[in-house]
């Protein structure tokens, strides 16, 4: 957008939400910065109506629009090719509705998943969406940016939970899907396309979520293995065996760690820097809960656990809150840290894991691994200080995963990652085949691409 | 039918996988729904090969194509509403891979959902979709309406456990989406097509989530006097935060017609019944059975019983499952709806059904999946009258559009299909049509895969329709 342009059309944006609520000084768009790219004017509706009127003179004048929440995942996927209007949804704060009764909520996009999680406390339930920037991340941000939570073992992903969507199309036009029953099979599933989106096809304004009694007791168990091979056994027996836990994540020796060095209260409980720790959830009446800690000792038993312990209540919610953060702390724990984020059958996991340690080691940078739900692999790299051979080591190791395509299982995306070393991450070799019906969903619902593009897997 | 397309057909499957003749095709015309449409021609191909040859041969000739798999859909979903080709899936129906370690399996489309099950069941693993029909539907079909089951209540429905699908395009172009591995990159397009009732796709492979049986099950029957002390149980089980695995209601009207049929010991003389099962570790199972019988008996149950054995609990849901069947023996028809509704309004719904009945001069029994507010009101009547047909089909609008009004869903498990297309509207507004007409034409731009569904036509609800020319309707603009 050229400053003689931005000034008309401010003005217009003006006209729909009043010249509070527009931006368009350095310091304020700073905020909005995607990728090392600043927009030309920060916008802020009221409510969906007003999104929508943006989002349709956008369309007009082709200005690339990026929606926004708490800011807070905004480096998540690519650059963008271009960037001129940042739509931030925070003023949407409302509760459509609540009734405790149904199970359900239908909330604004731009309410912060921590006063959502405490409007559903005060009815003892909760939404299993346990995130990192729990604390300032909005509940649309959250959703489109695709993170997971601990609790996805038992509970699922997004997809198993948000039963509808109304949201702001590339034309303009406010659309929905789903509604606000748990079950429902009426028109195309769209709320599920939009879940980690990154706000590429459409501006989420209203999400519908089925939620969860909070259960009399929420407790974990923890038992730190010689190896990861030993882990790994642990928690394939654990699948294997009639237990339903809520959580299951393994942490590397590397990572209990950096752990340890966030002096949190319950990483001083346990986690042994020497050891592999598998943290289990578990919740129920308290004959459940004992039933839980007995067979997850006897299993830990049989696969060598160096040591075990059980956590209670509280001390279980704040084991919680350090793993929904894990990525984050991961990405906090080098000034050049990457993150990345695979996915694999449980089958592979052993060999994606030796692989991921291996070519880091023969990198020579340090690294740390958490394991989520027996599927996901959270891999930090983390350089150290003034390595100037980073960029080389880096390069060599993306070079050594992608080379892992064709003989393991997996899929791999660069969840934090120094903006310079991203490209390398994007893999040729993972290119969804589908790409071409994933442009058509694209095209589809932002047929003039007024959702900035370039930021979407495949450069969608 | 043209005589080239025909021979063209034969040429590439074999005469004895295409039907033509009208007493075959009258086999063909019609699902488990009230509406009827034949189809020209019926093949039956055994590859996704033959499969992507057949589309492109309809495309060559411009005709419309509907995919079907044992047709005991509840909506039209696998009518030629618009005529031309049906795939029909029943020969694609192997197993091509179960892979125990990682809790998938890999099928064809003309898999029987409770083949899969039994396939797997050796290992202590299951796959949990189990829709009434089980026994005889297909996992494509599933795939395709997104169906259900009792089960639902904990475990969700198709979309929940497919990971990974092999689609031929209406162009004949065959992709893969997903796979085994649950998060796949990109946008959710196993998400986008399950449910999408063939309208975008055809499926001809999909890769399945397997589920780990529980350790411990408990079936309870709790029996009430009156059809509000069971629904206002079920919104206090919900309320109380109580999650059995399945809570089913049968109203005593149409429960003497199941227990002259299978003979479960189902009573004779209550207003309905709860058929609830809890699952997961013993102690789980054990605390929930003990918190729902209170709930039961606080809304004056009369008796809760619990089943002793499998044998006793496999009688009760067989009770449940072919109640349907049962009912008919009280009336030559039935129109089974589906509709849902927030569960908190259950009693009130409950009672304005049986209103509805009334004014209609109709019997209308429910057998539901009360847990989840998925109402299935079973309308009974004759179609050879054509009144009783109308009055029936007058219902089956009044309630699904009752439902919608207190914030509930056309269907939630039975999918639009050709029965509620025209209701569409009663939930969509024009921009909502607009973006799935886009999102539509991008997979589907000629409107030749099974026109005439999902998205309104403009007529009126539920009248049949059956188009006896090759005419290709593409979704209107």
């Amino acid at each position: 957008m050229s400053s003689a342009l931005t000034s008309s059309i401010a003005s217009r944006f003006e006209n729909i939400v009043g010249s509070a609520f527009v931006q368009t000084e350095a310091d304020a768009v700073a905020d909005y910065g995607v990728e090392g790219l600043l927009p030309s004017a920060a916008v802020f509706p009221e409510n969906a109506e007003q999104a929508a009127e943006i989002v349709k003179i956008a369309a007009r004048e082709k200005f690339a629009v990026i929606p926004c929440g708490g800011r807070t995942s905004l480096s998540i996927g690519l650059a963008p090719s271009r960037y001129d209007v940042a739509l931030d949804m925070t003023r949407l704060q409302g509760i459509a509705h609540y009734d405790p009764g149904d199970l359900t909520i239908s909330v604004d996009a731009g309410m912060r998943l921590a006063e959502l999680a405490r409007i559903l406390a005060e009815k003892n339930q909760f939404l299993p969406l346990v995130v990192p920037f729990f604390e300032n991340a909005t509940i649309g941000g959250a959703i489109a940016s695709g993170l997971d939570s601990p609790l996805r073992h038992f509970y699922g992903t997004a997809r198993d939970f948000l039963i509808g969507a109304e949201f702001v199309d590339g034309t303009g036009a406010l659309a929905k899907s789903g509604g606000r029953v748990v079950k429902n099979v009426t028109g195309y599933d769209f709320h599920k396309l939009l879940a980690g989106s990154l706000g590429s096809l459409a501006v989420i304004t209203r999400l519908n979520f089925r939620t969860y009694p909070v259960q009399p007791s929420r407790r974990g168990f923890l038992a730190s293995f010689a190896d990861e091979i030993h882990a790994l056994a642990f928690m394939r027996e654990l699948a294997a065996s009639p237990l339903t836990p809520t959580l299951v994540e393994a942490i590397s020796p590397e990572f209990a760690k950096l752990f340890l060095e966030e002096k949190s209260p319950v990483a001083s409980l346990l986690l042994d820097v020497q050891a592999w720790t598998v943290c289990v959830g578990f919740e129920g009446s308290s004959e459940v809960c004992e039933r839980y800690a007995r067979d997850l000792g006897r299993l830990a038993r049989m696969a060598s656990t160096q040591d075990a312990i059980s956590v209670h209540d509280s001390q279980f919610l704040s084991l919680l809150e350090i793993l929904r953060g894990a990525p984050v702390s991961m990405s906090r724990a080098a000034s050049r840290s990457v993150v990345l984020r695979l996915a694999t059958l449980p089958g592979r996991l052993a060999d994606l894991l030796r692989a991921l340690r291996s070519f880091a080691s023969s990198s020579w940078i340090p690294s740390a691994a958490l394991i989520r739900s027996g599927s996901i692999v959270y891999f930090a790299l983390l350089p150290r200080e003034g390595d100037e051979t980073a960029t080389k080591q880096i390069a060599y190791f993306c070079k050594s995963v992608d080379s892992l395509h064709g003989q393991l299982e997996f899929n791999s995306s660069a969840l934090f990652c120094p903006r310079e070393w991203k490209s390398g991450f994007d893999s040729k070799a993972q290119v969804p085949e589908s790409l071409d019906l994933q442009r058509r969903v694209k095209k589809a619902f932002d047929p003039n691409g007024t959702f900035a593009s370039g930021r979407f897997a495949g450069g969608i | 039918m043209n005589a080239a397309l025909t021979s063209e057909l034969h040429a590439l499957l074999g005469k004895r996988n295409v039907l033509s003749s009208p007493e075959d095709l009258a086999l063909y015309e019609y699902d488990g729904s009230v509406d009827r449409a034949r189809p020209e021609i019926v093949v039956f191909p055994s590859t996704t090969g033959e499969v992507s040859r057949i589309v492109k041969l309809a495309v060559k000739h411009d005709v419309p194509i509907v995919g079907r798999g044992a047709g005991t859909g509840l909506s039209g979903g696998a009518l030629a509403r618009g005529g031309g080709i049906m795939i029909a899936f029943g020969r694609m129906n192997q197993i091509l891979e179960l892979d125990l370690e990682n809790r998938r399996a890999v099928v064809q489309p003309g898999v029987v959902n409770f083949d899969l099950t039994r396939a797997v069941e050796h290992a202590g693993l299951y796959f949990a979709p189990d829709p009434s029909s089980q026994k005889s539907c297909t996992i494509g079909g599933n795939v395709s309406e997104n169906s259900g089951g009792p089960h639902t209540l904990a475990y969700g429905v198709t979309t929940n456990h497919v990971t990974g699908l092999e689609l031929v395009l209406p162009d004949g172009e065959i992709k893969r989406i997903g796979g085994k591995i649950a998060d796949s990159l990109g946008y959710d397009l196993c998400g986008l097509l399950v449910g999408s009732e063939g309208t975008l796709a055809l499926v001809t492979e999909i890769t399945a989530k397997l589920s780990k049986k529980p350790e411990a099950v408990k079936t309870l029957l709790a029996i009430f006097e009156t059809v509000d002390d069971a629904t206002e149980t079920v919104t206090d089980l919900t309320a109380r935060a109580i999650t059995p695995a399945a809570c089913e209601m049968l109203d005593g009207w149409t429960l003497c017609a199941v227990e002259d049929y299978v003979h479960a010991g189902f009573p004779r003389d209550c207003g309905a019944v709860l058929l609830i099962e809890v699952e997961g570790v013993a102690e789980a199972v054990a605390s929930q059975a003990v918190g729902i019988e209170e709930v039961c008996k606080a809304h004056n149950a009369r008796e809760v019983r619990t089943a002793k054995d499998d044998k006793q609990r496999e009688l009760l849901w067989k009770g449940r499952k072919t109640a349907f069947g049962a009912l008919g023996r009280l009336a030559p028809s039935n129109y089974v709806l589906d509709a849902v509704i927030p569960r908190s309004k259950l009693p009130q719904a409950l009672r304005r059904v049986l209103e509805i009945g009334k004014e209609c001069g109709l019997n209308i029994g429910n057998i539901f999946h009360a847990g989840d507010g998925n109402l299935h009101p079973l309308v009974l009547f004759d179609p050879r009258n054509r009144e009783q047909f109308e009055k029936a089909v007058k219902a089956s609008t009044d309630i699904v559009r009752y439902c919608v009004e207190i914030g509930g869903a056309l269907t939630g498990e039975h999918g639009v299909g050709m029965e509620k297309s025209e209701l569409m509207t009663l939930m969509f507004s024009e921009a909502d049509f607009a973006l799935m007409r886009r999102v539509h034409n991008q997979f589907n731009p000629t409107g030749l895969l099974n026109p005439g569904k999902v998205f309104p036509m403009g007529k009126g609800c539920g009248e049949t329709r059956v188009r006896t020319s090759p005419m290709h309707s593409p979704v209107p603009a």
